[in-house]
C-alpha cells in the first residue's frame, strides 16, 4: 500500500528560482540562505519519495480570472514550466503520476471535496521553486508530482479549517493506493510578505516564528486561525501560509497516530520582498 | 446584507476580493495576456493601440500608461497580474513593489535586508490616520 512518509514546508519565492538559474546561489545576498537549505536537501537525498503531492497557488499563469478554482488537482503525465511574463525556467518539466491523481480525486472527492480536475496546465514557480529549492539543478526531478492548486489569490480563499481537513483527507487517499508507493505532502508559499500596496514590504518575523512553532506542535489551533490575522500580520500575500496547513493536515497524529518528527527548520530574511521558511516533519512510525 | 470585509481596516493595503476582481477583470485579462512573448512585442511595439484591444475603463489605461500600479490595484488589478507589465518592462519584483512605496527600488531592498517593514503602527487604519 502507499503510505505517507513526511510533509515539507517552503516558501515559493521566485527570485530563489531565478538565483539558481543565473547561477547566483554563492553571491553575498543568497550564500546565506542556500547554506541553510543544505541539510534539508541533504535529508531529501536520502529519503527522495515516489510522489510528491505539491500543494501551491498559481500566481495568475495556469488560470487567468475567466475561472478561478478553489482547490485544483493536476490529473496529467506532465506539466510544462509558465512563461510568467519573463520567459519560462529552464528546469525540467514536472512529471505526474496520474493513477495516483485519479485515486485521489475519487477519494477526495468522495469525502465532500469539491475538486476541480485539470487534465492541462502549465505550473508556476509556486510549484517549480519548490522543486529546486529541494532537488537542486537534476536533469529530471527525481519523483513524480501531482499538484494541487489553492486559489489564495481572489477572495473568498478556503479557510485554514478547511486546508486541514483537506490534508486529512489526502492522507486517507494515499493511505488506500494499492501501490506500494512512498507519498510526500509538500505546502508551500509565504512566509510574511506584502507585495502591493503602501505598505508593500511588510515581514513579521515573531508571528512567522509563531506560526512554525503551531504548525509543529498546535495545528488544530493554528486552523482556527482567520484570514484576516494572516493579512494583518503576515502581509497580504502572507496569507499563502494556509496551504501549508493542507500538508501538516497529511500527517499521522491528527488521524490518530504519534506526533511527527521536526528534521529541519529554517527562518530566513529576506528573499527578495519575502521571508523564507522551511520546515520537514517526517511522520510518525507505523 | 452587505458582506463583512473586516481587512477594510487594514492601512496601505488593498485585498483582492470579488469586488475588486469585477472591477479589473479586464485589466488583469490584458496583463495576464502579456505572459506571451509575441503579445509583449506587439504591446511594446504600440502600447495604445493594443490597449485599446481591451474593454477597459480609461482611467485603467492611463494607469498602465503611467506604469502606477497603486492605481492599478486601485481599479481591481491584482499584483500577480499586472506584475506581468512590469516583466514586460524587464522589472524584477523588488522593482514593481518598491513603486508602491515611499522608497526607490534601493532603499526598498535594503529595507528588506534590513528585516523588512515592521508590523508596529502598521496593522490598523488609525494607526496611520493617527500619523496624519
Amino acid at each position: 500500500m502507499a503510505r505517507i512518509t513526511a510533509s515539507v514546508y517552503t516558501s515559493h519565492v521566485p527570485a530563489i528560482g531565478v538565483a539558481m538559474d543565473l547561477g547566483k546561489t554563492q553571491e553575498p545576498y543568497y550564500a546565506p540562505l542556500f547554506a541553510g537549505y543544505g541539510p534539508a536537501r541533504a535529508w531529501m537525498a536520502a529519503n527522495t519519495p515516489d510522489v510528491v503531492v505539491l500543494v501551491f497557488n498559481d500566481h495568475a499563469n495556469a488560470f487567468s480570472l475567466e475561472m478561478v478554482p478553489t482547490f485544483a488537482l493536476g490529473m496529467s503525465a506532465r506539466y510544462e514550466p509558465a512563461d510568467e511574463g519573463w520567459g519560462a525556467r529552464p528546469v525540467p518539466p514536472v512529471v505526474g503520476h496520474p493513477a495516483l491523481s485519479a485515486h485521489l480525486a475519487h477519494s477526495v472527492i468522495r469525502e465532500d471535496f469539491d475538486l476541480t480536475l485539470v487534465n492541462d496546465m502549465p505550473v508556476d514557480h509556486g510549484c517549480t521553486v519548490p522543486l529546486s529549492i529541494m532537488f537542486g539543478q537534476p536533469d529530471a526531478w527525481p519523483c513524480a508530482v501531482i499538484p494541487l492548486v489553492v486559489n489564495v489569490v481572489q477572495y473568498p480563499v478556503p479557510s485554514g479549517r478547511r486546508c486541514l481537513e483537506l490534508g486529512k483527507a489526502v492522507r486517507r487517499a494515499v493511505e488506500s493506493y494499492d501501490e506500494d508507493l512512498d507519498v510526500q505532502v509538500w505546502g508551500t508559499g509565504g512566509m510574511s510578505h506584502q507585495l502591493q500596496g503602501p505598505r508593500a514590504g511588510l515581514i513579521n518575523r515573531e508571528w512567522d516564528n509563531e506560526f512554525l512553532d503551531r504548525m509543529i506542535s498546535d495545528p488544530e489551533g493554528q486552523a482556527a486561525v482567520e484570514h484576516v490575522e494572516y493579512v494583518r500580520e503576515a502581509g497580504s500575500e502572507g496569507i499563502e501560509l494556509v496551504m501549508w496547513l493542507v500538508a501538516r493536515g497529511a500527517m499521522a497524529d491528527l488521524a490518530g497516530g504519534g506526533a511527527p518528527t521536526e528534521v529541519h527548520r529554517l527562518y530566513h530574511v529576506p528573499a527578495s520582498n519575502t521571508a523564507v521558511g522551511q520546515l520537514i516533519l517526517e511522520d510518525a512510525p507505523r | 446584507m452587505a458582506l463583512e470585509k473586516p481587512y477594510l481596516d487594514i492601512p496601505g493595503t488593498t485585498v483582492f476580493d470579488t469586488d475588486q476582481a469585477a472591477r479589473g477583470y479586464h485589466l488583469n485579462q490584458f496583463a495576464m495576456s502579456l505572459m506571451r512573448a509575441g503579445n509583449r512585442e506587439r504591446f511594446k511595439a504600440d502600447e495604445d493601440a493594443y490597449l485599446d484591444e481591451w474593454p477597459m475603463t480609461g482611467e485603467q489605461k492611463q494607469a498602465v500608461r503611467d506604469r502606477d500600479y497603486n492605481r492599478m490595484i486601485e481599479l481591481g488589478g491584482n499584483i500577480y497580474f499586472v506584475a506581468k507589465v512590469g516583466a514586460t518592462d524587464g522589472l524584477n519584483y523588488v522593482q514593481i513593489v518598491s513603486s508602491m512605496t515611499e522608497n526607490d527600488a534601493e532603499a526598498h531592498a535594503e529595507m528588506m535586508i534590513g528585516g523588512g517593514r515592521s508590523p508596529d503602527g502598521n496593522r490598523y487604519l488609525h494607526e496611520w490616520e493617527d500619523k496624519g
